[in-house]
């Protein structure tokens, strides 16, 4: 298999992950695209243990860490998107001005 | 084989990003969101990552998913389709995202456009999880210390001020456990 496919694909999820972070409104679908940006680094990383084969398999354990660090991740930013719903009664990026409850 | 694998579950997971960022219905965009990870599952796969795609399915689709539709949830998000779900700059965001992947195609493609991926036989979880015990494991722990205060920052940061009666704080003990303890 070429090496440039999962390299190209993960490109591809980066960018739209990107795009969703920069243009989405509700705070719950930005961390959806960061799950996606999470993902293109993970099918890097996957691939190019697969192409160097060093036999420590660092690109897989550091993929299985990546997974951990993005549910640390989506549990925290859940719990911050919470608290900004229980403040100021809404998830909108736009809106979210001032961080003290109001 | 694993090429055409590849490329087949590569193209789901693609049409399910966009799906992802561009569906009208947040609760959709939840779901397409399945679809996309258990793409990228497949391609880890077909990459004979199989303990990393087994990891991707159980944590992601098992736990992350699960964790936004709850937050969804309880955010009380409409299931109907949205007029405005993308902020004025969307368009400027679309311009960002394709020059970033014109930069990163081109760059990719010059460094590793003739490299291929020898085929090997099979992954084996033995073989990673012998490593992640034997060369990562300062890493493995140094991560579950971090699992762990994110876990307590999270419950810290679910708690309400301290005015609340007891007799209240008992349902919302209740409530914090079923939202932060679903994350590992």
């Amino acid at each position: 298999m070429p090496l440039i496919l999962p390299l190209l694909l993960a490109v591809v999820l980066f960018c739209i992950g990107v795009y969703g972070v920069l243009a989405r409104r509700n705070l719950i679908t930005l961390l959806m695209s960061f799950e996606l940006m999470l993902n293109a680094v993970n099918l890097n990383l996957v691939a190019f243990d697969a192409w160097h084969a060093d036999g420590l398999a660092t690109g897989q354990t550091l993929a299985v860490f990546v997974i951990t660090l993005a549910a640390a991740e989506i549990g925290l930013g859940l719990a911050i998107v919470l608290l900004l719903f229980r403040g100021h009664g809404h998830v909108d990026a736009d809106a979210a001005r001032d961080l003290v409850e109001s | 084989m694993t090429t055409a694998l590849f490329s087949i579950a590569g193209a789901v997971a693609v049409v399910a990003a966009v799906f992802v960022v561009t569906s009208r219905r947040i609760v959709h965009a939840a779901l397409w969101l399945v679809v996309a990870l258990g793409g990228v599952a497949g391609c880890f796969g077909a990459l004979h990552a199989e303990f990393v795609a087994l990891v991707q399915i159980l944590v992601y689709v098992g736990a992350i998913v699960v964790l936004v539709l709850f937050a969804l949830m309880l955010t009380k998000a409409p299931t109907n389709p949205l007029p405005n779900v993308t902020t004025g700059r969307s368009p400027f965001a679309a311009v960002v995202a394709a020059v970033l992947a014109l930069i990163l195609g081109a760059g990719v493609v010059l460094a590793f456009g003739n490299e291929k991926i020898r085929p090997v036989t099979a992954g084996s979880a033995q073989a990673v999880g012998t490593q992640v015990f034997k060369t990562w494991v300062l890493p493995f722990e140094v991560l579950s210390v971090l699992l762990l205060a994110a876990l307590i920052g999270a419950i810290a940061l679910s708690q309400r001020p301290s005015q609340t009666l007891p007799s209240q704080k008992l349902s919302e003990g209740s409530d914090t456990v079923s939202s932060s303890g679903k994350e590992d």
